[in-house]
């Protein structure tokens, strides 16, 4: 957290009470958030609550029809966007994406792409990657620019579960090897929680703001969500006794080895809180590609998906000194 | 060299195959090959006007061309209609206008076939000078705004906000498009520009690993479209405009059999590997 402390006091972008005014009605009206150097700021709300218009008024892709806009002068933006479509006809490699905005070192760009595990795909064209592999390709391409502002509009759009959290784990570390500010934009409020130092919970205005704790269990929060996405946040720090091995297998706390971790195995008591809270899943026997919350533990150290973590040696203090409980 | 009607029509053709070429990639990256025909078929509103106040052929499309894109830019803002259904007011609005026009003007004389479907083998000297200056300048601003250009193309918002400058980029590229309109119309005319820019991209396509080269190959295969055209009329004594227009059909065909193919073996096997 080293660059958190350094540049703790400097606001990459204020939002001063922003409304953005469309076609006869306020999209949003008296946002105020700012984003610090290293700081995580989480924009959440339910649909058409002008997370997105916020986030594009903070970088300048939208003009504010009131309230005020500052940002640091030169202040370098790495933008994944929410929606992208790219014409079959562009013919676009995953490489080349990565140059799109401005020239790179080929240093910077096979770090990025080896920090979210895209080295192997370098060379595909962007039409023919899935929707996580494309979303991983995006993020590499806005952090291959160093910038100081990393501004992640749902980023985990397309990505399975156990992706999901590999992704957030990674935006957490991109945030503390290089100590950019991180203004990320999502609805999914169960894990996204965990890495986040604010949230703000918009709805046109601002509900309510704070800490992730102080937000879910605040009145304007679970009027919003509902008590069961509180519920939900509640559970979220659920203890795990047991490591999946490699081979699929199960170690527990106790050092025996079975083929699953489920319950009936009488080893441990094991929650899912987050994905039985909300009703995703069904009971099944776990294998090692059944994209449980095994990661969201975090300090926890095993994790099976995205080979993420692994591949974080393209940047080289990527992990290296960093806070991870 | 240049007094055989037949050359100065191939130095002209190639000279705007080259240009076409990469605006051709970016109309069709775009999906904009509707708004290119708007544009092309208000020439003839331009025609009618040079006609009228007796202007300057060239200089009058291109102010018409680049009218009309501007008043679509305009009208899409307001959004009261989709901007499929206004490119196709505006389309035939002007084309019919120019018509109409033309057809009071009964003291003129013109040759309207050679308007809407060109009349490469009458291209002068100064016509050469003029496509191969504008082609130049046109290349030259393609090159410089390349980087807006295709970054907005992928995403606008993106490209504002790593700090480029979409909007004047792609003010820029209508105005580039309304010169190479006002170019083009002598030799294909009014109803074949759009081939001439979609067709050879398209082409390109099947052959390219990246935008840059998409945007070369699709020079090369117009040119080579219009080489082909021109000896094709020459020898079955075919209309010189759609000669060319159906030679760069040919190579699309040709294009399409083998990539296609490999193409599909490649999908099939990346689909392969993710299952």
């Amino acid at each position: 957290m080293l660059n958190t402390l350094n540049h703790a006091a400097e606001p990459l972008v204020s939002l001063e009470s922003v409304g953005v005014h469309r076609n006869g009605r306020w999209l949003v009206r008296g946002v105020d958030f700012t984003v610090r150097r290293g700081e995580i700021v989480t924009l959440i709300g339910p649909n058409g609550s002008g997370k997105s218009t916020s986030a594009k008024a903070a970088i300048g892709v939208l003009k504010p029809d009131e309230g005020r806009v500052s940002r640091i002068p030169d202040l370098k933006v790495g933008y994944v966007p929410q929606k992208l479509a790219i014409d079959w006809t562009l013919p676009l490699t995953v490489r080349r994406l990565m140059t799109l905005t401005g020239p790179l070192a080929q240093r910077d760009v096979d770090a990025a792409l080896a920090a979210v595990g895209m080295s192997a795909l370098a060379g595909a064209e962007v039409q023919h990657l899935s929707g996580g592999e494309f979303q991983r390709a995006l993020l590499a391409r806005a952090i291959a620019r160093k910038p100081d502002l990393l501004v992640l509009d749902e980023p985990v759009q397309g990505v399975d579960f156990s992706g999901e959290l590999a992704l957030y784990d990674l935006i957490k570390q991109i945030r503390n090897a290089t100590g950019c500010g991180i203004l990320l934009i999502s609805h999914d409020l169960h894990v996204v929680m965990a890495e986040t130092d604010t949230v703000i919970c918009l709805n046109g205005h601002v509900c309510c703001r704070g800490t992730p704790q102080a937000v879910s269990q605040s009145p304007e929060y679970m009027r919003l969500f509902g008590a069961r996405a509180a519920q939900t946040i509640a559970l979220y720090s659920h203890h795990h006794d047991h490591t999946h091995l490699p081979d699929g297998r199960v170690q527990h706390a106790d050092g025996s080895i079975t083929d699953h971790c489920h319950a009936e195995d009488g080893h441990h008591d094991h929650r899912h809180g987050v994905l039985h809270g909300v009703g995703e899943e069904r009971p099944h026997v776990h294998g090692p590609d059944c994209g449980h919350l095994h990661q969201q533990e975090r300090g926890h150290g095993h994790g099976h998906g995205l080979p993420v973590a692994e591949e974080t040696t393209g940047l080289p203090n990527l992990k290296g000194g960093e806070d991870r409980a | 060299m240049l007094d055989d009607f037949f050359v100065r029509a191939l130095v002209a053709g190639v000279g705007l195959a080259l240009t076409t070429g990469p605006l051709g990639c970016f109309i069709i990256w775009r999906r904009m090959a509707y708004f290119g025909d708007t544009m092309a078929h208000s020439a003839l509103l331009g025609v009618a006007l040079s006609l009228l106040f007796d202007l300057n052929l060239m200089l009058a499309v291109f102010v018409v061309a680049a009218g009309v894109s501007l008043l679509l830019l305009v009208l899409q803002r307001r959004q009261a209609l989709s901007a499929d259904a206004l490119l196709g007011i505006l389309s035939h609005a002007t084309l019919a206008i120019g018509l109409v026009m033309v057809a009071f003007m009964t003291w003129v004389r013109i040759d309207l076939v050679a308007f809407l479907f060109g009349d490469i083998l009458a291209v002068t000297r100064s016509d050469i000078d003029l496509i191969w200056g504008g082609g130049i300048l046109v290349l030259f601003a393609i090159v410089y705004l390349w980087r807006p250009l295709l970054a907005s193309t992928v995403n606008p918002e993106l490209a504002e906000a790593e700090g480029l400058q979409p909007e004047r980029a792609r003010l820029f590229f209508m105005l580039l498009m309304a010169v190479v309109i006002a170019i083009a119309m002598k030799i294909v005319g009014i109803m074949l520009i759009t081939s001439l820019l979609i067709i050879p991209a398209a082409t390109a396509r099947r052959f390219s690993s990246t935008p840059e080269m998409m945007a070369v190959f699709a020079s090369l295969i117009g040119a080579l479209a219009v080489v082909g055209g021109l000896f094709g009329s020459l020898h079955y004594d075919t209309p010189s405009g759609p000669s060319i227009v159906v030679a760069a059909l040919v190579l699309f065909l040709l294009s399409l059999l083998p990539v296609r193919r490999r193409q599909a073996e490649a999908q099939a096997k990346a689909e392969g590997i993710r299952r």
